[in-house]
């Protein structure tokens, strides 16, 4: 692996530039320099490992039972990245892709992507054949009322602070919500010493009665053992209190209690962090930037971007490999980055068809073991209405631009507003500098329950560059033809 | 507030000192903070018993860091006179002048880059 | 049976605008658009309320063009009272930053060539030195050579703008039909017939709205509107404290605090997508005029499609039957709002005519053969 630390010495050109250091980024990045693609790894954080793997070379959490083994499985990935001699770029981020043009305006043969870097204050343009974005999943956002309170993060958040970090949370330490890592973050925090007093489960009744007809498959899949010992041991060991609504976190600067429904009795617990989990959708919003078509998967209730079963996307020549096509955990996400990139050296004939298929022959079955026991998980988690269309007329939908849930029915009741885009117009929700990452999947479901109509049915919102914002300054400091400049001066 | 897991639980045996345990200070609202290098910015703040890093612009509430990932854009801070920095990207340096985001970046805040 | 005294065909800001002068004048209107995605230059404009330069060999777009500007006065002041909405106008005159001589000379063979037209409605203007635009923008950078400045010169929020007039519509008892987009008009002994996917509708008086769409629904009632798109790329800027209150014709600092860059025009037919290229003269120009708009962060970009005649300048036109039916199509759809609002709905609802300072517009004037 060779480490770039400055923008200035990344090539100018590579076969193949993959975003971000995750399980599918680190596997695709390591087969890519296997087939013999030079390539860029270019990821947003500090070191490699995504969030799942998060500063697994550096995390000071040294003793390996408080992480697990699931955690340490990560340290192959990046030690195959270490004998690679891939570039890999930390702190650096994908802005813009766009097809690769010549000084005449015409796509240049054969194509190119001209890809947008930016790091540490400083952008570069640079061009690959192929890129495969391994983007991953961010946690599925939930409004509740007080969510923008200090003290409240999402589950995953105090995850990675204990990860990268060695932090735990001090004071009396809530977990709330419906989804797989909420027993294991309570169960991993409450072994880190964090004193947590309330597990809220919201998983309502009839989800379990709903997944039951995969429950076969789930016990004979890779997550069943596990899953049922943290099961079992969150039973005596954790403070659960199962199927309760109605979540709503109260404090005037800062997190003072959480009320709750119990099964028909409101109660109310004094806290000093709540941590809210709702299960994890993909991180859609670079695959939606560069066009990329999305479907609406209804088994996770999220747009996700449609993939071939070479795992290229709608756009020829954007492979999207892990969870950001499709949550099915990091072991499948690996296997995918690996597919993504056979495919990738298949395309751009450095491996013949049959060399392909032989290779991939083996990934493509451990992707289907792999996807074993997901359809149970995925019905068990998956969000209820009443979850995702809060009913506090006051709860903040759009965090950036403070846009709350009345708000938004009455404009799309009043103006008849029909989608997001059409929306943010209104109301700018989504204009901020989230991008819409947080209120994307909110605003569509309050937009469906006024118009009477099923989520996909609204759409989702229009995503433009950059991907993530960059100064001015940088994007200033692009190539300009001279078409460009006849374009704006006049 | 956030504190380190105890050295007990973090530490395998016979584990030799960690270089990234070295300790660096910064300030953050003219307070002194120490922090461990190699932290992000929001980590370390989080350790220093700093919940709420800014204020909004629109309604002056204040908000800490909700993802932790990138995502959210809740923990920006003006890191060394430049505004709105996402605190859980910025690795904390030694020396580094953090100050909360009040609001919207100032003309005044832009000013002092202005060469 | 019709179902409304007019309907307009397209429910941007110009279609909206004239159907709050129909509405206001006690007209039924109805109002058809498409779904949540479309070619809309409402949504992507740079919302300036303009006059400088406006006209240049057409003096009726001139006069048009100042009216406007007065009109919008009372359009904001309506819609505030009215619907409670702030559209966040002003008109505290606008400058034209130049940064170089050549820039500066070609502005004012500009100006001498507009004022030296016959008939023309002048419009005030100064002409600035460096340091007389320092003076009045103190941000600006040494690379400024000069500057135009108009003091009618005004801009807005056109987001606000469209929430605002849609709002007072539907308080109005307009309706609304969006995911109606239009195939096919015909006439009919009472008016018209307009069908498409959805069904059909019949009205009386019809206002073509439409944008890009006129060019192919014109026809159907015997009109044309040759538009055809150019595309225009912004940038917008994380929020920041006010500090520019005048607006330039490239930039100008919103009332929530982004500001917007813009004022590219390309030809790339119905591709509105946006270029790193264009986009970096653009902001590169922007630093030249601020620096320190050099450090901000840049929150979003997009381009949109402007609606575009042969000569640039609007097309207003109608049918000589009864009841009429009359084509609308302008890239400045802000700027005019005060007129279509002000005047010209209420002349179609009141006389099912358009104004006689019209006249000028009808895109007959494109059927003069070249010499």
């Amino acid at each position: 692996m060779n480490r770039i630390d400055n923008i200035d010495s990344i090539a100018d050109r590579y076969d193949l530039v993959i975003v971000g250091a995750g399980p599918a980024g680190l596997a695709a990045a390591a087969e890519a320099n296997q087939l013999g693609l030079t390539t860029l790894l270019a990821d947003e954080n500090i070191s490699p490992g995504g969030q799942i793997y998060r500063a697994i070379t550096t995390t000071p959490v040294k003793r390996r039972s408080v992480l697990g083994s699931a955690y340490w499985e990560g340290l192959a990935l990046v030690h195959d990245l270490e004998k690679s001699v891939v570039d890999y770029t930390a702190r650096t981020v994908v802005w813009s892709v766009e097809p690769a043009l010549d000084d005449t305006g015409k796509l240049i043969e054969p194509t190119h992507f001209e890809v947008g870097l930016s790091q540490t204050g400083k952008a570069r343009l640079i061009r690959a054949r192929r890129l495969i974005l391994a983007t991953g999943a961010i946690e599925r956002p939930v409004p509740v009322p007080g969510w923008t309170l200090p003290g409240v993060m999402t589950a995953g958040a105090a995850q990675i602070a204990l990860k990268s970090s060695g932090l735990v949370p001090e004071g009396r330490t809530i977990i709330a919500g419906s989804g797989p890592l909420l027993l294991l973050l309570a169960d991993q925090l409450k072994r880190s010493g964090a004193n947590i007093v309330a597990v809220l489960e919201t998983t309502p009744r009839g989800n379990f009665t709903a997944a039951l007809p995969q429950l076969a498959d789930f016990l004979c899949s890779t997550y069943a053992l596990y899953g049922l010992k943290l099961l079992a041991k969150s039973r005596f060991s954790l403070p659960m209190r199962r199927k309760v609504s109605g979540l709503s976190i109260v404090g005037s600067d800062c997190v003072q209690r959480i009320d709750f429904n119990d099964n028909g009795i409101s109660r109310s617990i004094e806290c000093d962090h709540v941590l809210l989990h709702h299960g994890i959708i993909p991180n859609i919003n670079m695959a939606s930037a560069l066009g990329c078509e999305l479907f609406w998967d209804e088994s996770v209730h999220a747009w996700t971007p449609v993939v071939d079963d070479w795992l290229e996307s709608s756009v020829a020549g954007i492979g999207i490999a892990g969870d950001g096509a499709g949550i099915a955990g990091a072991p499948s996400a690996a296997v995918r980055g690996k597919m993504a990139a056979i495919a990738a050296a298949a395309a751009l004939g450095r491996i013949d068809v049959a060399s392909r298929n032989t290779m991939s022959r083996p990934l493509k079955k451990q992707a289907v073991r792999l996807a074993r026991g997901r359809a149970f998980i995925d019905r068990l988690f998956c969000p209820t209405q009443p979850m995702l269309r809060p009913t506090d007329p006051s709860t903040i939908i759009c965090r950036c631009e403070e846009v709350r849930a009345q708000q938004i029915r009455d404009v799309v009741n009043d103006l008849n507003v029909q989608g997001p885009n059409q929306l943010k117009a209104y109301l700018r929700t989504g204009m901020g500098p989230c991008q819409g990452r947080m209120c994307g999947s909110s605003i569509i479901e309050l937009i469906a329950e006024q118009r009477g109509v099923p989520v996909h049915e609204v759409g989702h919102l229009h995503l433009r560059m950059p991907i993530k914002p960059i100064t001015l300054e940088e994007i200033a400091s692009m190539p300009q033809s001279q078409a460009a400049k006849n374009a704006v001066m006049r | 507030m956030f504190r380190p897991i105890s050295r007990q639980l973090s530490q395998a045996t016979d584990q030799p000192s960690n270089p990234l345990d070295l300790i660096i200070e910064f300030t953050f609202d003219g307070r002194l903070m120490r922090a461990r290098n190699g932290d992000t910015l929001a980590a370390s703040l989080l350790a220093n018993g700093v919940n709420a890093f800014r204020r909004t612009s629109i309604s002056g509430t204040e908000r800490g860091p909700y993802c932790l990932m990138g995502v959210c854009f809740d923990c920006l801070v003006v890191v060394d006179g430049i505004g709105n920095r996402q605190a859980c990207l910025t690795p904390v340096r030694q020396g580094m002048v953090v100050e909360p985001q009040r609001g919207a970046r100032t003309v005044d805040a832009l000013e002092n880059t202005d060469q | 049976m019709t179902e409304a005294d007019t309907v307009v065909v397209g429910g941007g800001i110009v279609g909206a605008s004239i159907a709050f002068g129909l509405a206001r004048s006690g007209e039924s209107v109805i109002l058809l658009d498409e779904g949540d995605i479309a070619f809309r230059a409402s949504r992507g404009n740079f919302a300036l309320v303009w006059v400088q330069s406006k006209g240049l060999a057409m003096p009726a777009y001139a006069a048009w063009t100042q009216r406007s500007a007065k009109e919008w006065n009372d359009l904001a002041a309506i819609l505030r009272s009215e619907t409670g909405i702030d559209i966040a106008h002003s008109q505290p005159g606008g400058f034209t930053l130049c940064l170089s001589q050549k820039e500066v000379d070609a502005r004012l063979t500009k100006l001498q060539q507009f004022h030296s037209q016959p008939n023309v409605a002048h419009f005030p203007y100064e002409i600035l030195d460096h340091d007389e635009v320092k003076r009045r923008l103190p941000h600006i950078g040494d690379k400024v050579v000069g500057a135009v400045f108009s003091p009618l010169d005004g801009h807005a929020n056109p987001l606000l703008l469209m929430r605002a007039l849609h709002s007072y519509l539907a308080m109005k008892g307009s309706e609304y039909r969006p995911t109606h987009a239009v195939e096919i008009i015909e006439r009919t002994p009472e008016g018209f017939r307009v069908k498409g996917g959805w069904g059909e509708i019949r009205t009386a008086k019809l206002v073509l709205a439409a944008g890009l769409g006129n060019a192919r629904l014109a026809p159907m009632v015997g009109l044309e509107a040759p538009v055809k798109p150019s595309r225009g790329q912004l940038i917008v800027t994380e929020k920041t404290v006010p500090f520019l209150h005048n607006p330039m014709v490239t930039i100008r600092q919103t009332n929530e605090g982004g500001v917007l860059i813009g004022d590219s025009k390309e030809d790339a037919g119905f591709e509105n997508v946006t270029g790193t290229g264009v986009l970096s003269v653009m902001a590169d120009r922007a630093i030249q005029m601020f620096p320190r708009l050099r450090h901000l962060n840049v929150v979003r970009t997009w381009s949109a499609l402007r609606v575009m005649s042969p000569d640039g300048f609007p097309i207003y036109d109608q049918t000589s039957c009864d009841p009429p039916a009359f084509v609308t199509s302008c890239h400045s759809g802000v700027t005019l709002a005060g007129v279509h609002a002000m005047t010209l709905g209420p002349a179609l609802a009141q006389n099912a005519r358009l104004p006689e300072t019209l006249a000028a517009f009808t895109p007959k004037r494109f059927h003069v053969p070249a010499n």
